[in-house]
């Protein structure tokens, strides 16, 4: 083997030394890089990302088969103004089961505004009176109504 | 995640900032207390209620059970009607709680603590009926506004505390006392603190009975929220407005308790009977007072089928106010005959009674089998309503299920 063949193979050999040291360098320069930013990646723990949950917008007033999702209330001329004026307070359900006429309706009304806090409903009034007595009609129902809606079912012992 | 989860594990720090203020007291939460704005939106979860309750109204909560569901001879509360007339109260630290005893006829006003109470004063557990004063009022004709219950506002749980005599008389009774009303903390549904949702009271006879307590326990544990926690009154056999939940003053008075509910046409029936529809003024309503005698068949549930020549096992229970039931009987021909039926005695007084009978039936078709009560002074439930009153009170009309022999 020849000097200069000797000579060459020591300059591969010191080559790829500095190749790979300069590789390590440069991986271990990355690493650090990557660590500084996201410093949890090195603990070798999992953890779950919280995301916070945006609730999706719906449509708080929409109509679904003629009824007011939100309130259950029948939707007919007024009903908004009943959605606005009078679940702010009382839930719609209190609403919905009474069976009332024009004159106790307005009655309640006036016993809300004495002793309730409710408002000056000014016209609004006729307009939420209307429409109570229009959707939730008093039904004669006598001194004793027969039994309905039985939900038959097999008496096991 | 889940609504409820996510509460449970979250921190002091994030309800506050999920409700946008402090949380008043949060270091004395109640393990598993969750603050209002963040309580589950489904009643049932919220209040361990059965899924079978019916909600009548959301704003405030008024919650009742079904005949069927009150089958259990102590009520448990999953089954319990909650009628509430303003807004639960949030941020209760019971730590902190205070009764005070006041009014014109207290010797020397006093405050207790929660602890104080319970340490001073010997403790009693009673079964107590109480039912909602418009308990069956959806079956009034003309209609009655308000909520419209049909049976289930009734319950008989067992209730801890120390009795009120005790305590009032631990304050000091003057001898021109003749009411007590109760204060507490619920909150007005316009949200205005000046007004009070209800405040209710009873005669100082009522006040001092033995069984007239005031309660931190209900069936063995801690009041749940809903029925009152911390502390409750409780007045069986009268309407259960009495028994007012969250208390934290008692003013013993030197007339009849001028509170919210207590005046006007609340809690009050025609002093002389009235045609239905009829109006009457202020000054011609009487306060009710004990509940009129009534009964439920708990067992089966209405629209039983069984097979043609079996019996049918029925069962339920009585109750009669400040009174006992004297007499149980059961019909299925609509009242035209009567068979008397055993009913138990009470376990205290005030506790509601439990009867039992096998009902035979002579041939197929459609029964209805109907439950009729009668107190120790022989007044027996009506078939019919009884007489009508303008906020459509105390509808002890007999109970009835259907069933089928097919």
């Amino acid at each position: 083997m020849s000097k200069e063949e000797v000579f060459r193979k020591q300059v591969k050999k010191v080559y790829r030394l500095l190749v790979l040291l300069f590789s390590l360098f440069v991986i271990t320069g990355g690493l650090l890089v990557y660590y500084t930013v996201n410093p949890g990646f090195f603990s070798f723990k999992t953890e779950s990302n919280t995301i916070a949950s945006v609730p999706i917008e719906v449509d708080e007033d929409r109509i679904e088969n003629g009824i007011h999702v939100r309130t259950g209330l029948i939707d007919a001329e007024g009903l908004m103004t009943v959605v606005n004026n009078c679940t702010n307070c009382h839930s719609s359900k209190l609403v919905i089961q009474n069976r009332m006429t024009a004159e106790r309706w307005n009655a309640t009304i006036k016993w809300m505004q004495e002793t309730q806090n409710l408002w000056d409903l000014g016209k609004n009034q006729e307009v939420i009176v209307n429409y109570l007595v229009a959707n939730y009609p008093v039904i004669d129902v006598g001194r004793r109504a027969t039994l309905t809606n039985i939900d038959w079912y097999e008496l096991k012992d | 995640m889940k609504r409820r989860d996510f509460a449970k594990k979250a921190t002091l720090s994030t309800f506050a900032t999920l409700i946008g203020a402090e949380v008043v007291f949060g270091s004395n939460l109640l393990d598993g207390y969750t603050p209002l704005a963040l309580q589950d939106p489904d009643p049932f979860k919220l209040f361990n209620k059965n899924k079978e309750m019916v909600v009548l109204n959301d704003k405030p909560w008024n919650i009742e059970a079904q005949a069927h569901l009150l089958d259990d001879k102590v009520t448990p509360n999953s089954c319990m009607f909650i009628r509430n007339n303003g807004l639960v109260p949030e941020d209760i630290d019971a730590k902190k709680w205070t009764l005070t005893i006041d009014g014109e006829s207290v010797v020397k006003q006093k405050t207790y603590t929660l602890a104080e109470l319970q340490s001073k004063f010997k403790q009693y557990t009673y079964q107590l009926t109480l039912e909602c004063g418009g308990n069956g009022r959806s079956e009034f004709n003309p209609p009655a506004k308000g909520n419209q219950w049909t049976v289930g506002a009734v319950h008989c749980a067992n209730w801890t505390g120390v009795r009120l005599r005790d305590v009032l008389e631990d304050a000091g009774i003057k001898s021109n006392a003749v009411y007590i009303g109760f204060h507490a903390v619920d909150v007005h549904l316009s949200r205005d603190p000046e007004k009070e949702p209800i405040s209710r009271g009873c005669p100082m006879p009522k006040a001092l009975q033995d069984e007239t307590i005031l309660a931190f326990k209900m069936n063995g544990e801690a009041i749940p929220l809903a029925h009152g926690y911390p502390l409750r009154l409780i007045a069986g056999g009268w309407p259960a407005s009495v028994s007012g939940k969250w208390i934290n003053r008692i003013s013993i008075r030197n007339k009849v308790h001028d509170g919210t509910k207590m005046t006007g046409d609340a809690y009050r029936v025609p002093c002389e009977p009235v045609a239905p529809g009829e109006k009457v003024k202020e000054e011609d309503m009487c306060i009710i007072e004990s509940m009129p005698v009534k009964s439920l068949i708990t067992y089966p549930k209405s629209g039983a089928i069984i097979k043609d020549g079996k019996s049918l096992n029925i069962r339920g229970h009585a109750w009669a106010g400040e009174l006992e039931v004297a007499k149980m009987e059961y019909s299925i021909d609509f009242g035209s005959t009567w068979n008397v039926c055993p009913i138990e005695k009470p376990s205290n007084r005030l506790a509601w009674q439990h009867f039992s009978a096998t009902v035979n039936f002579p041939k197929k078709g459609y029964y209805e089998v109907w439950a009729r009560a009668t107190d120790t002074q022989g007044i027996a439930q009506p078939m019919l309503l009884p007489g009508w009153n303008p906020k459509g009170y105390l509808n002890n009309a007999c109970h009835r299920i259907a069933v089928k022999v097919s």
